[in-house]
Order: C-alpha cells, then structure tokens, then sequence
C-alpha cells in the first residue's frame, strides 16, 4: 500500500465545483438533442391544426406522400398501441382524430430526407376540418351548461381546504382579484431527438427531457411494445423548466423510425416550440382576507381559478399546490380555499418553475400589501406579525411544516442589506434610465419605488406519489487508480445535478475521480429533474449506493476504521471491483382529504424572500428594475456557485412574468408564437441581483438540503409587482403589468 | 451550388441542395460545425452568431451562398487546440454556464465586444450583449465572465 488518497473533502459536497461540461459547452462541442446525427437519418415534421377547436372530417395524405423524398406521412390509424397519452391521465391524443381541442394540436407526421422537404410534405397533407366554436372562457367551461371538452366534465380538478370557522368574522377586510397571463417556459433548446430502430424490432431514443422514464412508459404504451424495447438515453438538453416534463416530439419521431426502418430526428422550429408543450397556468384569483386592527390574520378565502387548457397534463398536481400554499407563509386560524382547474380550448397547461405556487404567492402577497396600507402599517411588519414561525407552522391543510420556518428571519435579513434605493439615479446617462438608450425619458415622470414580498412551496412529488430515485454506484481501479462511475437516470437540464453526483460521490468515498455516466433507461428511475427534487432525491440515492460500496470496502477490510481501509482501498479493490445500486425514497407522504382538504401531503417547504427596486417612467409606463436582493434558506449549499445560478435565473423568470411574458391567446389562438413577440429578459432587463444563501439545515433531508430550484421565481414577481404599486400608487393586479396599466 | 469560404482559417467547400438553406444549416448540417446554435433561427436570440469578415451575424439570417468567398469565425474557431480562448475560460470559471445552449453565441458576441473594447464598462458590456437571450442564469455571472475575460485580456 504505496499510494496517499487525497483528503476526503477535495471537490466535495459544499464546495463550488466546476461543471464537468462546461469546457464542451463553451466549445461548442457538447451534443444537444438538436444536434444528433445518423446514417441514413431522416427529418420529421408535424402537421398542426390550426383551429383550437375543430372535428376532422377527412384527412388525405396522398400528394403528401407522393412528394420525392418523402418516406413516411402516418396519421392516428399508425399508432400501434394507446393512441392518447398523458403525464398523469392519458387523454392527449397522439395524433388527433374526431375532434381537435386546441390550436397546434398534432394531427399527422411526416418523414423525409431533407427538413425543408417534410416541411412542405408536411403543408400537402389535405385535412378537412369542420371549424367548431372554442370553449376558451374558464368560467364560462364550469358553468353547468357549458358544453363538455372532455366526458368527465370540464373541471379537471377541485381541491377544496376547509380550516377553522368558516363564517369568522374580523375587524378588518380587504379583497381583491388577482390575474396572471400564460407564461412559457421558453427554454433556449428546441423540442428535439433521435429515434433509432433496433434490431430486436424496439427503438432507441436520444432525447431532451426532465424524465425519460416516464416518457419512456407512455412511449411504450403508444407503439404497443414492451418497457424494455424502448430505451431512451439523455441527450443534451438546452434548459427545461417544466416545458419537458411532458412528451412533445417523443411518440412521433419513434412511430416515424419504426415505420421508415430509418433513424429519424425531429427539432422543432421556435413557432412549433410554443404549440409543442404546455404553458403555466393563466389565472383568476379572487381574495378576501380578514384580520385584526394590530393585523392579525383571522381568516383566508380564495377562489383560485386557472385554465389548465385542453388537456390534463399535471394540472391536478398544480391545483393541489395552488391551495395547499394559497395563505402564504402565515399563520392564520381559518381558511377556505377553493383551487379549480378547467379544461378550454386553450393551449394546455402544465409544469413550470414554481407550479401552482407562483400565481398564489402574487394574489397573497399583493392582499398582504393591501392590508398593510389599510391598517397603515409596514408591508414588513405586517408580514413579520403573520410570518410561520418553527414550532407553530401549520398549513391550511393541518400539516405542520417541518425542519427550519425562517419567514421572519429572511425578511429582517433582506430589510438590512444595503438599500440602493437611497442612491438617486443619475438622469445625464440614459442607459440607467426606464426606456434606456430609446431615449424615452431624461428623467421626467420618473418614480422610485421598493417592493417586498415572501414565498414558498413544496420540495419533491407530494401526496402520497412514490416517489423515488435510483443510483448505481461501481469503485474500481482504472489504470492503478481508485476510480467512482455513477450512474443515475436523473436528467442534467443545465442545473448541475452532473456536478452534485459527483461531488456527492468524493465526500462519500473519498475519492477524487468521479465519472458520472450518461443518464439512460437501463438503470432504474431517478423521477422527474422537477419540484425542486433531484439533489435531494438523486443526491440522497447516491450518497445512499456510495454508502452501501463503502459498507463493502469495510467489510473487505475487516475494520471498522474508514480512514484504515481508504488507506488501503487499492489493495482492497485490486480483485474486484464494488458495485452497489440503491433507491432512495423521502418521507411518504398523504392525500388530501376530498372535502376539507386535510393532510401531510409534502414532505419539505422552501422559503426564500425578495425586495426590488425600479424605476418608473409614470408617463410612459416604462419601468426599470434597478436592483433585485433575495434571501434563501437552501439548508445546504452542495455547490453555492450553482446554487447563487438558481437564485439568479429563477429570479430572472419571475422578473419576465411581472413585466413582459404573457402567451397572447385570443379566442383559442396563439398571438405571439415567436421571440419576436413573446419577450423573455435580456441582459437589459435583468438588474444585478444582490443573493444571500442561508444554510439552516433539514435535519431529515440528505446533508440537510433543501430544493433550491423554483423559490426564487415564486416571490420575485410580486416584489417588482410591489415596487411599482408603491412608484405608481396603481392597483396593478394583474401581471405581466403592461405601460397602459400604469401609464393610464 | 458549390459554396467556397474560409471558415476558422480553412478552406472550405460544401454542396448547397436547395437556395434556401441558411448559413446556420450549412454550418452545422453541411459542414458538422454545430456549436452555432438553432435556439429560434428568428435572429431573435444570438444564439447562432458567428463573425462574418470580422461583423457579428445571426448565421439563421444569412443565406448560405451569400457567404460565398468570405470569411468565417464560429465558436469552434476560438479555442486554440487545447487552450481555451480567455473568453471561453472566463464563462467556465465564472459559473455563466448552465444549460449552455446560448454559450456559443455569448462568448461569440462578448469576444467580439473584447476585440474593439478591452475595458467595457458594465453598461457597454450590456448594450453589446443585448442580443442574445440566456434562459437560465439571470445573467449576473455572464457579466461576471466578460469582466474577467476583459481584465485577462488586457493584461500584457
């Protein structure tokens, strides 16, 4: 035993390690799902409907198919097996037949040697439609005489939380109704992927997703095959944010290669992109909030009512997350909650950073305002009277939230950075001015406004899902040297997760070199890159598997002494090598009670806290953030430079829903389906963001993290919201807040 | 149509089968260079941009053969071998890199900025960067990249 191991902490959990594919990436050399190749490949393309809602009389593929260099034009009749599938209910049709329920709806496919050939192969499919009067109202959908989109009805969901009294009465009352536009996703990497068939008549895909074995089984179920003939393997994904939780290009381009016998790629175009996943949930949110005159809350009733679009996607999980944290992080004896999604003949909606959690946190915190101003007491104060604290955190739903509640604590911390509202801006350089270098002012009109606001959601699946992720581990020795391969089916989407394994791997076992292997389906599921979950549930399943090698190692050694055996690790390795694969499962968790809406249905909260600063030009309605600060409780930073990442991107998004994002749909129609149109920050828009990261510690999560994903666009939206109200004096209750609404 | 051009300092010549191909499709379908991304192909994004005789383009804007006899840098001309670019490295230590698929353009864009200033002041560095969307990272640690890939650059 010749070789010193380095120390055990050396790139390890806490510390801000590199990403491994950051080299390739800003190369250009990284393979993303768009940029795969094979022999003899082919291009798909999708004919869409351009009704949002429609009955197909006929459709005639035959000049489709005639065109030279088209293989293969399929419509629903191809579809070997289920021909609807659905993240959480299979009602989406894999290919439209009967009745088309939203604009984009996929109604047939093509294949063909060249794009620009399928595309026009893809305009030369005849559909006949008979154009059917949208349903786009979700008001209207749930009236009793509406007529039905789907046969259970047209309310996707209900969840309904009873607490205390419901008649309690207070001193003081404040209401209001509260709306937010369709967000998108708008991850930069396109829909896209390879399906390759196999010789054993399966097929091998190389997608972009946030969980190839859910796509994988719905996948499946489609082309009528076994599990274990469909094999996905993670390709470059170009950023998610909920936009991939659902199957978009997956179905078709496997249909495609199955029936061609030939490789087939699909990418989207940006235009396709919108048509091709879901959006987050569009809202109505009706408020009335009873408290105390010191401001104390007394009771909470909220009518959330949100249009989940034409099919269910994860709208059921959504509901229940716009209920469960529609109070906010106070304290407050009595709540009545009603969370309804409907089905209309919008584009579907689903997951997206935050989920369910971002339309409440903008419709309770912007009330917390209103109530602050009525009593005449600060924002801050009132939420400090309110604010959960441990001990005493209860949700409307009766579950206690557990581990650190550091409500009170984010907001003090947040109030005591340093304020750059005191600095006033200089009017000589327009570029720090609303309108910048468009030269809309100099200075005139010009209002400073600060703005707080606090939120929070769960971490990880909830009520009762198994929720679950699978690591396997192997220590061997390569070329003389003590070696870690982890594999994990969890998806990289760009968050880091390929850095945290790893880092999580050199704390376990000591050992410095780390291979995390491509994600696939031949290891068990990791769950979905979602919910804030994946360091959590896929870092807990490693540290578990490198916790089970490192039992082995022990056992080999005959001691109990780990710094004796890593001592001797390559003597110990040099027979053969240790291989250990483990899933890992938090705490289970409830369903919610039908009625009152009772139950431990999460098993951890995220907290974090913003404050902005703008600009406003009052006369023109432009505005300029001029400095975002937030606080978080991430329990445990793995990688803080990663971490900072989240809290500065998430931030970035919520800035985009208070101040530009909204999918324009009228009448079922998409308006804007291009980044022409549908704005998402630039480098102009995004002020510098001033994070502090707080490391309080679960005591049940691994390391004591907690997610750190979506908090940060939960309540950054409703701070700028707040900023502008107390530049403008407006109400603004609805968002993204357009110069009309404030320039009226 | 053959296309001739010099991209990255060779000497290229590709087949063109149909008027209508952009430069993007030829650089990454015709050519294999596929770190210019296809993020909106609406010249919306930057995520595709490459130096054209020395002017920062959307290659999604720019049919192929109307690059015929020029000359081409694309993010696969920066590195040298195995050392990355200033700017390159400074985008990795920086941490300004997550899901990456806007990278090629930034650094394209920023290594230009880089070329005609070599101290930008936060706001130049902004207006320069203003046309390339990044979905990911809030862009306080692209900042934090180009200011520290400038600083290298300056330095003798």
């Amino acid at each position: 035993m010749t070789k010193t191991l380095r120390t055990r902490e050396v790139l390890g959990v806490g510390e801000s390690v590199g990403r491994p594919d950051a080299t390739p990436k800003v190369k250009g050399e990284f393979a993303y799902s768009s940029d795969l190749w094979a022999p003899f490949m082919l291009w798909g393309a999708t004919v869409r409907c351009p009704h949002p809602h429609a009955r197909i009389r006929r459709i005639d593929v035959s000049t489709a198919l005639a065109l030279r260099g088209v293989h293969a034009v399929l419509t629903h009749e191809d579809v070997p097996g289920h021909k609807l599938f659905g993240l959480e209910v299979a009602d989406q049709p894999v290919l439209a037949w009967d009745v088309v329920r939203f604009q984009g709806e996929a109604v047939a496919i093509v294949a063909a040697d060249h794009p620009e050939t399928a595309r026009r192969a893809a305009g030369l499919v005849n559909v006949d439609y008979e154009a059917l009067e949208p349903l786009t109202d979700p008001e209207v959908a749930i009236s009793p005489d509406a007529p039905l989109l789907h046969p259970r009805g047209n309310v996707t969901r209900h969840v309904k939380i009873r607490r205390g009294d419901a008649t309690a009465s207070a001193d003081v009352v404040v209401s209001g109704v509260y709306e937010l536009g369709m967000q998108d996703q708008a991850p930069l990497g396109p829909e896209s992927g390879l399906a390759v068939p196999a010789e054993d008549g399966g097929v091998d895909l190389y997608i972009a997703t946030q969980w190839l074995h859910r796509d994988r089984d719905q996948i499946a179920m489609s082309l009528g095959l076994a599990p274990d003939k469909v094999r996905l393997t993670l390709a470059g994904v170009g950023g998610a944010f909920g936009a991939r939780e659902d199957v978009s290009m997956q179905i078709h381009a496997c249909l495609l290669a199955l029936r061609t016998r030939r490789p087939v790629k699909i990418v989207y175009s940006r235009e396709e992109s919108f048509f091709g996943h879901v959006h987050r949930h569009p809202g109505r949110l009706t408020y009335e909030h009873g408290a105390t005159r010191d401001g104390r809350l007394v009771y909470v009733r909220a009518r959330i009512l949100l249009d989940g679009g034409a099919y269910t996607s994860s709208s059921p999980a959504v509901a229940a997350n716009a209920a469960c944290f529609a109070v906010g992080p106070y304290r407050c004896p009595n709540a009545s909650i009603d969370s309804i999604i409907a089905y209309t003949n919008n584009p579907p909606c689903g997951a997206m950073r935050g989920f369910g959690a971002v339309q409440t946190c903008f419709a309770y915190e912007s009330q917390m305002d209103r109530l602050a101003d009525v009593l005449g007491i600060s924002p801050i104060e009132l939420r400090l009277r309110n604010a959960m604290h441990g001990g005493d955190a209860v949700l409307p739903t009766g579950q206690r939230v557990r581990g650190p509640v550091p409500v009170a604590e984010l907001l003090k911390r947040l109030q005591a950075l340093p304020d750059p509202a005191d600095q006033v801006t200089s009017p000589a350089d327009l570029r720090a001015l609303p309108g910048g270098v468009s030269n809309t002012t100099h200075g005139e009109g010009l209002r400073r406004g600060v703005g707080y606001a606090v939120g929070f959601k769960n971490v990880g699946f909830s009520e009762g899902f198994d929720d679950y992720s699978t690591a396997r581990v192997r220590l061997e020795l390569a070329d003389g040297r003590p070696v870690v391969n982890v594999h994990t089916a969890a998806a990289e989407v760009g968050q880091g997760l390929v850095t945290v394994c790893a880092q999580v791997a050199r704390t376990e076992l000591g050992v410095e070199e780390v291979v995390v292997h491509p994600s696939d389906t031949s290891v068990g599921s990791a769950g979905s890159s979602s919910a804030s979950r994946q360091t959590y549930c896929t870092g807990g399943a490693v540290q578990a598997a490198c916790q089970a090698v490192r039992q082995e190692i022990l056992r080999r050694a005959g001691s109990g002494d780990w710094e004796q055996a890593s001592s001797e690790l390559i003597a110990l390795l040099a027979g053969e090598a240790v291989e250990a694969t483990r899933e890992f499962r938090h705490r289970p968790t409830q369903p919610l009670d039908p009625e009152t809406g009772q139950g431990h249905a999460h098993v951890q909260h995220a907290f974090a806290a913003h404050r902005a600063v703008v600009d406003v030009d009052v006369e023109l309605g432009m505005v300029r953030v001029v400095e975002i600060a937030t606080v978080q409780d991430v329990g445990r930073a793995i990688n803080p430079q990663a971490v900072e990442g989240q809290l500065e991107g998430g931030t970035a998004q919520g800035l985009g829903l208070a101040l530009m994002e909204e999918v324009q749909v009228e009448g079922g129609v998409v308006r804007n389906p291009s980044f022409t149109d549908y704005l998402i920050p630039t480098i102009l828009d995004m002020p510098p963001v001033r994070a502090e990261i707080l490391e309080l510690g679960d005591p049940e999560a691994p390391y004591g993290l907690k997610g750190a994903g979506e908090p940060p666009t939960i309540s950054s939206t409703p701070a700028i919201v707040a900023a502008i109200r107390a530049a403008t004096g407006r109400p603004l209750t609805r968002v993204p807040i357009r110069p009309q609404d404030i320039a009226q | 149509m053959r296309l001739a051009c010099r991209v990255n300092g060779h000497e290229r010549q590709v087949d063109v089968l149909w008027e209508g191909e952009s430069l993007l499709y030829v650089l990454r379908d015709r050519m294999g260079l596929l770190g210019s991304k296809n993020a909106c192909e609406q010249g919306e994004c930057g995520s595709c941009s490459v130096l054209l005789d020395g002017t920062l383009v959307c290659a999604c804007l720019v049919l192929a053969m109307q690059v015929d006899g020029r000359d081409l840098v694309t993010i696969e001309g920066l590195a040298q071998h195995a050392a990355l670019h200033p700017v390159q490295e400074a985008f990795v230590e920086a941490g300004a890199v997550q899901c990456g698929f806007c990278t090629p353009g930034l650094i394209m864009a920023a290594y230009d900025l880089l070329q005609t200033n070599p101290d930008p002041i936060e706001p130049e560095i902004r207006e320069a960067l203003a046309g390339n969307l990044c979905r990911c990272t809030g862009y306080t640690k692209i900042l934090d990249a180009v200011r520290l890939a400038g600083a290298r650059m300056g330095r003798p």
